[in-house]
């Protein structure tokens, strides 16, 4: 196969996996929630056990009207959502799914690459929290970049514990160095990493910057129509990147029986096992008030994940 | 010309113009997203150069801590949408310093390196910075790091007012004394 054919194929795989598997998350959230929450909504559109509910949703999405507020800002506001949208595209170009180089694009400091881009997202939220020109959405904004600035620290030291333990970067590496007995020597930095990951991506019970009840929708308050739905496709993005990336750090991505041949088979299964119980903490547990948030990253994760860091080294040095 | 060589001069025209637009916008917060697109733009140029780990440590520490520490900071304190006028800027000190300290820079390199042509280093991987950190420069690293410790330290003295040195105004009360 010619060079340029199987890098288009390859972009084009990522693409497809980009716009398909947050819908399938999506379509599992409405599905899981409803029957979680005995919500009928859900159940009815199209007939069968409601499976066009996301369908609708798409269809109300392009039909309501693009609004921009008169006050605001009107490329920054506009830009937001793309910006909010394009690091998770990049993060899942480095993503290996099977053995054998089964990724997009095999990158040397992959690790650093998705942690450098993932950061990107405080920027877009940023963005639009200030162009929007509300108040609310400027306090939901701040409490964002609190959040996300406070969380990022845990989340680099849990991902530098398994680096450590592999002794590379590279997500494939990684992937390759993994053992079943990591699960237990790396159970705190898969926790901490887990937790850190679902305030990154601000999801239940880390939604603090778009609390309905007390700052109407947060940093997403002005926006409408398709631009919303970027923001919310942005989430689900999220949701499958932080699976993707618990997976392949700490739950052995392909590894499996039959890896060989079914590897992929078996990331996606973990992915979606993880992406599950994110979907299933929004339903079970309250929302984090502001000082418990900090004080949970601070006082709780941040020592813990060092005292990882501390155990990861005896090990490594004593084998 | 290669390819890289384009790269190179299109993503220095990036940074520059961006660079620019940072100091004569009259948005607050814009100038902070231009900000943004400067600091990728190097990031870019770290990246043709094959300095891979570099480019995302400036990704990671630059344009995911720093500016997003700015613009917090700015929003927290005044960013007016639209522009400001009665921004004071010092213009011609300014702009006599800017120029006068790039084209310096610009002066010495032709000096040093005339047509030269200088081939990329082994590209800078993780494996690679990680050795010379840890290996040939450990002893600088490690005072840095003293550096940056002493310098949080600081920091939390300068921020805490109830355990700053100094002269008390005494607000606490004598604990024998009543």
């Amino acid at each position: 196969m010619p060079v340029w054919l199987e890098l288009i194929l390859r972009v084009l795989v990522v693409v497809g996996a980009f716009l398909t598997l947050p819908l399938i998350v999506g379509q599992a959230e409405h599905k899981v929630m409803a029957h979680m929450q005995g919500r009928l909504g859900p159940m009815y559109a199209g007939a069968f056990h409601g499976w066009a509910q996301l369908v609708a949703d798409g269809v109300k999405f392009v039909q309501k009207e693009d609004i921009t507020p008169r006050a605001a800002d009107r490329q920054v506001f506009r830009l937001a959502p793309v910006v909010a949208l394009l690091p998770y595209l990049a993060v899942l170009l480095v993503i290996p799914l099977g053995p054998h180089g089964l990724v997009a694009q095999p990158l040397d400091v992959g690790l650093f690459f998705v942690l450098a881009v993932v950061g990107i997202g405080v920027i877009a939220v940023l963005m639009a929290a200030w162009s929007s020109a509300n108040k609310y959405s400027l306090l939901g904004g701040l409490r964002a970049a609190a959040q996300l600035l406070g969380y990022e620290l845990p989340f680099v030291l849990s991902a530098a514990s398994v680096a450590m333990a592999a002794g590379t970067l590279s997500l494939s590496g990684i992937v390759e160095a993994w053992r079943p007995w990591w699960l237990l020597w790396q159970l705190p930095a898969m926790l901490i990493f887990f937790i850190a990951g679902l305030a990154e991506i601000r999801r239940p019970p880390f939604d603090m910057p778009i609390a309905d009840s007390e700052l109407v929708f947060g940093y997403l308050t002005e926006y409408t129509g398709l631009r919303f739905a970027f923001f919310l496709l942005a989430e689900y993005v999220g949701i499958v990147v932080i699976a993707a990336l618990t997976t392949v750090l700490f739950l052995g991505g392909w590894k499996g029986p039959f890896d060989d041949q079914v590897g992929w088979l078996w990331t996606l299964l973990k992915m979606f096992a993880v992406a599950f119980v994110v979907i299933w903490l929004r339903v079970a547990y309250p929302r984090l008030r502001e000082d418990q948030l900090q004080r949970l990253c601070w006082l709780v994760l941040v020592p813990l994940a060092l005292l990882q860091l501390v155990l990861t080294a005896a090990v490594k040095v004593a084998l | 010309m290669t390819a890289a060589d384009v790269l190179l001069a299109a993503l220095g025209a990036v940074a520059l113009g961006a660079g620019l637009l940072v100091v004569t916008t009259r948005h607050v917060v814009r100038a902070g997203l231009w900000l943004v697109v400067t600091l990728g733009a190097v990031a870019g140029l770290y990246l043709v150069l094959s300095a891979e780990l570099l480019a995302w440590v400036q990704v990671l520490l630059y344009v995911g801590a720093v500016v997003v520490l700015l613009l917090f900071a700015v929003m927290l304190t005044r960013a007016p949408i639209g522009a400001s006028d009665d921004l004071d800027r010092v213009r011609w000190p300014g702009a006599l310093i800017g120029a006068g300290a790039g084209a310096g820079l610009v002066a010495l390199f032709a000096d040093a390196f005339h047509w030269s042509r200088v081939g990329l280093p082994a590209p800078g991987t993780a494996e690679a910075i990680g050795g010379a950190v840890f290996r040939t420069w450990v002893l600088p690293f490690e005072l840095v790091s003293v550096l940056l410790l002493a310098a949080l330290v600081g920091a939390i003295v300068v921020s805490r007012p109830d355990i700053s040195a100094g002269p008390r105004s005494d607000s606490r009360p004598d604990p024998r004394g009543r």
